[in-house]
């Protein structure tokens, strides 16, 4: 069940389709707020400014793309 | 005085207007109507967003306007970036955010349930819990330094009272571990009538037939709650997280008057230390740099947010 997830987004990356799009920019985005405000490691928090950047602007550009 | 309005309007223009304004397409005339908001937006919003965005790759600063601007690159958001006070404020503001989030939907959320049982005084009692949230975040921030005073502050009496230790020997504004709490507290004790306002308009907007449905399906308390209550009020309370969480992201006023970002700066939040940056030190584009990183930041966040919101509200 899980590998058919993964497949479903995979086909859905590769065919620019919005959903798994959106979920990876998401990701990103969660990910880049997480190294931001984490206390363990200073260099998570010197890229974590870069990972939500590309999270952000990536949200923004496939919001366009089709369902 | 005779006819509608619109008639008497198209009376009142002057010939030589009329004629003008019947050549224009209704396309036009709605732009006409709509470029004065654009043209504020413009203005208030987008302009000063890119002027931050340019001054953050400069080391201007505002009070030597006169010296020449250099362009830095990259620079500041470098500088930023490998600063350990300032990855600390950002874990100060992680800590203000999440336990003021956690405790504000808990007790919002218990609050509006119980407020919407109906009982006697239930009005009385909804106007006395939402005071707190109409006092200005100032005058709440002053009176409650004086609850927190070690030696005359009715809050560490009470601590004392419940758990039998010396009203005196501790301070919450005062002590590297109780600060952070203490700018919790008082938040968590202005907003939680906001969140349980909203809960409330939740509550309110289930209809009883469901419940009505559920209890000939002979459903529990605890069924109804779960699989009606929780699942009906969800949007309400994501759309009062994202309030609250946008609004205690650039929290300010409150804390500065309660702690001034003390002691040392375990409660400097981000918008304390950036103000501190842009208007202390006056290094105007590093400032630019860090409220840029703050924006992207709320913006990102708010974005998986309303799209988690809109998931729900489709359901």
């Amino acid at each position: 069940m899980i590998i058919d997830f993964f497949k479903t987004q995979i086909k859905g990356l590769i065919r620019l389709r919005r959903g798994p799009w959106e979920m990876l920019a998401s990701i990103l985005i969660a990910l880049g707020v997480v190294m931001l405000m984490q206390p363990f490691a200073l260099v998570a928090y010197t890229y974590s400014f870069f990972v939500l950047l590309v999270g952000t602007v990536m949200f923004i550009v496939v919001s366009h793309f089709p369902e | 005085m005779s006819g509608t309005v619109m008639e008497r309007a198209a009376n009142a223009t002057p010939p030589k207007l009329a004629r003008q304004i019947k050549g224009l397409s209704d396309k036009t005339i709605a732009w006409i109507f709509v470029a004065p908001t654009i043209f504020l937006l413009l203005a208030v919003n987008i302009f000063p967003l890119i002027w931050t965005i340019r001054l953050s790759f400069t080391n201007f600063r505002v009070n030597r306007a006169n010296l020449e601007t250099k362009f830095v690159g990259l620079r500041n958001y470098e500088r930023i970036l490998t600063d350990s006070d300032i990855w600390l404020t950002m874990q100060a503001t992680a800590h203000f955010l999440f336990w003021t989030l956690f405790f504000q939907v808990l007790i919002g959320f218990a609050l509006a349930w119980l407020i919407n049982r109906k009982f006697k005084g239930n009005d009385l009692w909804t106007t006395i819990i939402v005071l707190p949230m109409m006092l200005s975040p100032a005058v709440v921030g002053n009176f409650w330094t004086f609850l927190y005073q070690p030696q005359i502050g009715l809050f560490n009496y009470a601590i004392a009272f419940l758990t039998g230790a010396d009203p005196s020997s501790f301070s919450m504004i005062g002590e590297v571990s109780l600060a952070p709490w203490s700018i919790v507290i008082v938040d968590t004790w202005m907003w939680t009538p906001f969140v349980m306002l909203i809960c409330l308009a939740g509550l309110r907007s289930i209809p009883d037939s469901i419940y009505e449905a559920a209890e000939c399906d002979r459903a529990s308390k605890w069924r109804q709650f779960w699989t009606i209550t929780v699942p009906m009020v969800l949007p309400f309370l994501m759309l009062a997280v994202l309030f609250r969480g946008i609004e205690n992201f650039k929290m300010f006023d409150l804390v500065v008057q309660l702690t001034g970002g003390g002691p040392g700066s375990t409660t400097e939040l981000t918008s304390i230390n950036l103000k501190r940056e842009a208007f202390e030190k006056w290094r105007t584009g590093y400032a630019s740099a860090y409220a840029i990183i703050l924006f992207v930041t709320v913006f990102g966040l708010a974005s998986i947010y309303v799209k988690a919101l809109n998931k729900v509200k489709e359901r």
